[in-house]
C-alpha cells in the first residue's frame, strides 16, 4: 500500500465533459453538416437553462438550500431587459448591468427573509417569492400581462465605432457559449475556494460551521445572492435569445424543471447540471416529436429518475469509475 | 363600497377558504404524518372532477356522481401511494418534490387523452339553481351555500374522526411517533395507504364541488394546490385546526383583497397609481401574507409538537 494518495482521474467523466462541452462549441458548425439547423436553436437554449441550473446547483448541491423559485430570477433578468427594450432603450451596458443589479438585490431581499425557515418551509417560503414575482408579471398590463412582451431586437453593445452584433445569430451564440464557460470557470473556482468549503461545511452541519466561528447566515445569503446574479444571466440571455418574454418564464413549473437538471445531472457537481439541461431539454425535444402527449411518458421518467437514479449522470460515471479500480470513497 | 358587497365578498372568501381546507387538510395530514410533500396532490382535485363530472354523465344524477367519484378518487389515491409513493417516505423533500412533480405532469396529460375536450362541465341541479335571500339585503347563491356546509360538516367529521376515533388515534398516534407506533403493533403502512386515501378522496371532494361553477380542466389542481400549500406552511404544517384557520383566513384575505384593495389603496395612493397596483399586490397579498407569517413565525400559526 502506498501511503501517498495521487488524486484519482475520472477518465470517462472528463471524457463526457469534453464530448458535451465540444457540442456546444462546434454545434453552428455540426449543424448545417448534418441538415439540421435548428439545432443550433436548441443548444442556445441548452446552454441558458445550464447556466440557471448551474446557478441553482450552487444553492441547491453545495449549499443545501432547496429553491424552488429560481424561476424568478429568469423573470428578473428577462423582465429588465424587455422593459428597457419597451422603452427604446437597447443598450447593453446599461441593460445588462442593471438586471444583474437588480437580481443582486431581490436575491439579497428574498434570501435574507428566507434563510430564516428551514427545511420544507424554505421550499414553500421561496416558491411564495417567485409566485408574488409571477403575478408581478401577470399583472402588469403595460407590459403584456399573460400574452407578454415581444422585445425588437437584441441588446446593442457599442464601443467607440467597435460593435458586438449580438442579431447575428453565429455571434450571439458564441456569446452564450462564452457565458456558459465563464459561469462553469467561476462556480468551479467558487466552489472550491475557502468560501466554497464552508458553504459544503455549512451544508453538512450548521452547527458546527457557526461553533468554529463562521456565521452561516452571512455565507448562505451571499451563495443565495451569487445564484441568483448568475441567474439573473440566464434570464438576460433568454430574453435575447427569444427575443419574448412572458411570466410564463418564471412559472413555478420552470422552478421545477431547473431542480430537475440539477437532479438529473448529479447535484453537487459543478458540470453535472449542464449535462443535465441537455438531456432534459432534448428528451423533451424528443419525446414531443414522437407523441402530442408526451407528458405521459416524461412524467414516469422523472420519477423513476428520482427513484433509481438518485445521484444523476454524474454520478453514474463515478460509479462506472469506481467499479473500474477507481476510488471507493 | 357598500355592506351588501362586502358581505358577499366575505362570504366568498369563506367558500374559496373551505375548498381550501378541503385540500390542506389531506395535504397537511399527509405532510405531517409521513413527513411527504405531495405536488400531486392537486391532481385528485382534479381527478375528482373529471371523475365526478363523467359519472354525472352516465348516471344523470348529481348524488351518483358523488357516490361513484368520491370511492374512485380514494381508490386511485391509495393505488398512486402504494406503486410509487412508499418507497419516497425514506427519502428528503426534494425527492418527493420533484417524483410527484412527474406526477402532476402524468396526470394532466393522462386527463387529456381520457378526456379529448377542454373541459368537461356539470349542469348546476335544479334545486340548487337560484339565490337565497340571507336578510340585511343580501343574496346568495344557493350552491355556494352548500358548498360551505359541506366543507363545514367534513371539518367537523374530520375533527371528530381524529379526535373520537380508533383510527384517529392510530393517526395522532403516527403523526406523534412513527417509530413507537409502529413497535407498539400499528400497521403503519396500511395507516398511511388509508391516510393517503383519504386525503386524495378528500382533494377529490373539493374538485367535485366546485364542478358546477367552474368545468373540469388539466391542469386546474396546480394554482389551487399552490394555494393549498401556502395554508398549510401559513396554518403550521400537521396542524388539521391550523389548515382550517389558516384557510379562511388566507380565502377570505385573497377574495377581499381582489375586490376591495384599489378602493383601499386610493386612500393612500393617487388614482392612478393605485389602479395600477391595485390587481398586482391582490394577487401577491396571500403569499406576502405567508412571507410575512414565516418571517415572524418560522413554524407557522399552529406549530406541531413533535418528539
Amino acid at each position: 500500500m502506498s501511503l501517498i494518495k495521487i488524486a484519482p482521474v475520472n477518465m470517462p467523466g472528463i471524457a463526457f465533459r469534453a464530448v458535451i462541452l465540444g457540442l456546444c462549441g462546434l454545434m453552428p458548425l455540426i449543424a448545417p453538416l448534418v441538415g439540421e439547423p435548428y439545432w443550433v436553436d436548441i443548444f442556445i437554449r441548452v446552454m441558458i437553462w445550464a447556466i440557471a441550473a448551474i446557478s441553482l446547483d450552487l444553492i441547491l448541491g453545495y449549499g443545501g438550500m432547496v429553491s424552488f423559485g429560481h424561476a424568478m430570477f429568469f423573470g428578473i433578468g428577462g423582465y429588465t431587459i424587455g422593459i428597457m427594450s419597451y422603452y427604446d432603450n437597447f443598450n447593453g451596458f446599461i441593460q445588462w448591468p442593471l438586471a444583474l443589479v437588480l437580481s443582486a438585490v431581490i436575491a439579497t431581499v428574498v434570501g435574507a427573509i428566507c434563510m430564516r425557515a428551514r427545511g420544507l418551509y424554505f421550499i414553500m417560503i421561496t416558491l411564495a417569492f417567485a409566485q408574488m414575482i409571477y403575478f408581478l408579471g401577470v399583472s402588469a398590463e403595460e407590459f403584456g400581462s399573460d400574452d407578454g412582451l415581444t422585445i425588437y431586437g437584441r441588446s446593442e453593445f457599442e464601443v467607440a465605432g467597435l460593435s458586438l452584433d449580438l442579431a447575428d445569430s453565429l455571434v450571439f451564440y458564441y456569446v452564450v457559449f462564452f457565458f456558459l464557460l465563464l459561469v462553469l470557470w467561476f462556480v468551479h473556482r467558487l466552489v472550491n475556494s475557502r468560501f466554497g468549503m464552508v458553504i459544503r461545511g455549512i451544508k453538512s452541519n450548521e452547527g458546527r460551521m457557526a461553533a468554529i466561528g463562521f456565521n452561516p447566515f452571512r455565507y448562505k445569503l451571499v451563495c443565495f445572492v451569487i445564484a441568483g446574479v448568475i441567474g439573473g444571466l440566464a434570464g438576460v440571455l433568454m430574453a435575447n435569445a427569444e427575443k419574448f418574454i412572458s411570466p410564463d418564464m418564471m412559472h413555478w413549473t420552470k422552478s421545477g424543471e431547473l431542480i430537475f437538471m440539477v437532479v438529473l445531472g448529479g447535484m453537487g457537481t459543478v458540470f453535472g447540471p449542464v449535462a443535465g439541461a441537455m438531456i432534459f431539454l432534448f428528451l423533451s425535444e424528443i419525446l414531443s416529436n414522437i407523441t402530442e402527449n408526451w407528458h405521459l411518458i416524461f412524467g414516469p421518467f422523472l420519477v423513476l429518475v428520482v427513484l433509481f437514479a438518485r445521484h444523476g449522470i454524474d454520478g453514474l460515471f463515478w460509479r462506472w469509475f469506481r467499479g473500474q479500480g477507481g476510488p471507493h470513497a | 363600497m357598500d355592506f351588501v358587497l362586502l358581505a358577499e365578498q366575505a362570504l366568498n372568501g369563506i367558500q374559496l377558504g373551505i375548498l381550501l381546507f378541503l385540500l390542506a387538510a389531506g395535504l397537511t395530514l399527509v405532510l405531517g404524518i409521513m413527513d411527504f410533500v405531495n405536488l400531486a396532490h392537486g391532481s385528485f382535485y382534479m381527478l375528482g372532477a373529471f371523475l365526478f363530472a363523467t359519472f354525472f354523465n352516465w348516471t344523470g344524477s348529481f348524488m351518483m356522481g358523488f357516490l361513484l367519484g368520491l370511492p374512485a378518487t380514494l381508490l386511485l389515491g391509495m393505488l398512486t401511494e402504494v406503486i410509487c409513493l412508499r418507497t419516497l417516505y425514506q427519502r428528503d423533500h426534494l425527492d418527493q418534490v420533484l417524483a410527484t412533480f412527474g406526477l402532476i405532469l402524468f396526470f394532466n396529460q393522462l386527463v387529456q387523452v381520457i378526456w379529448p375536450l377542454d373541459g368537461v362541465a356539470v349542469p348546476m341541479p335544479a334545486v340548487l339553481d337560484g339565490s337565497v335571500r340571507l336578510g340585511f339585503g343580501i343574496e346568495y347563491p344557493i350552491y355556494r351555500i352548500v358548498i360551505i356546509g359541506c366543507g363545514l360538516a367534513i371539518a367537523l367529521g374530520l375533527y371528530l374522526l381524529v379526535v373520537r376515533t380508533r383510527l384517529g388515534m392510530l393517526i395522532r398516534a403516527g403523526a406523534s411517533n412513527r417509530t413507537m407506533a409502529g413497535a407498539l403493533g400499528v400497521d403503519i403502512k396500511l395507516l398511511f395507504s388509508c391516510v393517503f386515501g383519504l386525503g386524495a378522496a378528500l382533494a377529490g371532494f373539493a374538485g367535485m364541488l366546485i364542478t358546477p361553477i367552474i368545468s373540469a380542466t388539466s391542469g386546474m389542481g396546480e394554482q389551487i394546490l399552490i394555494l393549498a400549500l401556502v395554508v398549510i406552511v401559513i396554518g403550521g404544517i400537521g396542524s388539521i385546526r391550523g389548515a382550517f384557520i389558516a384557510a379562511l383566513i388566507a380565502g377570505l384575505i385573497d377574495t377581499m383583497g381582489r375586490s376591495f384593495l384599489d378602493v383601499f389603496l386610493l386612500v393612500f395612493l393617487p388614482p392612478n397609481a393605485a389602479e395600477a397596483a391595485g390587481p398586482a399586490l391582490s394577487s401577491m397579498l396571500i403569499y406576502i401574507l405567508m412571507a410575512g407569517i414565516l418571517f415572524f413565525r418560522p413554524q407557522g400559526l399552529f406549530p406541531q409538537q413533535r418528539r
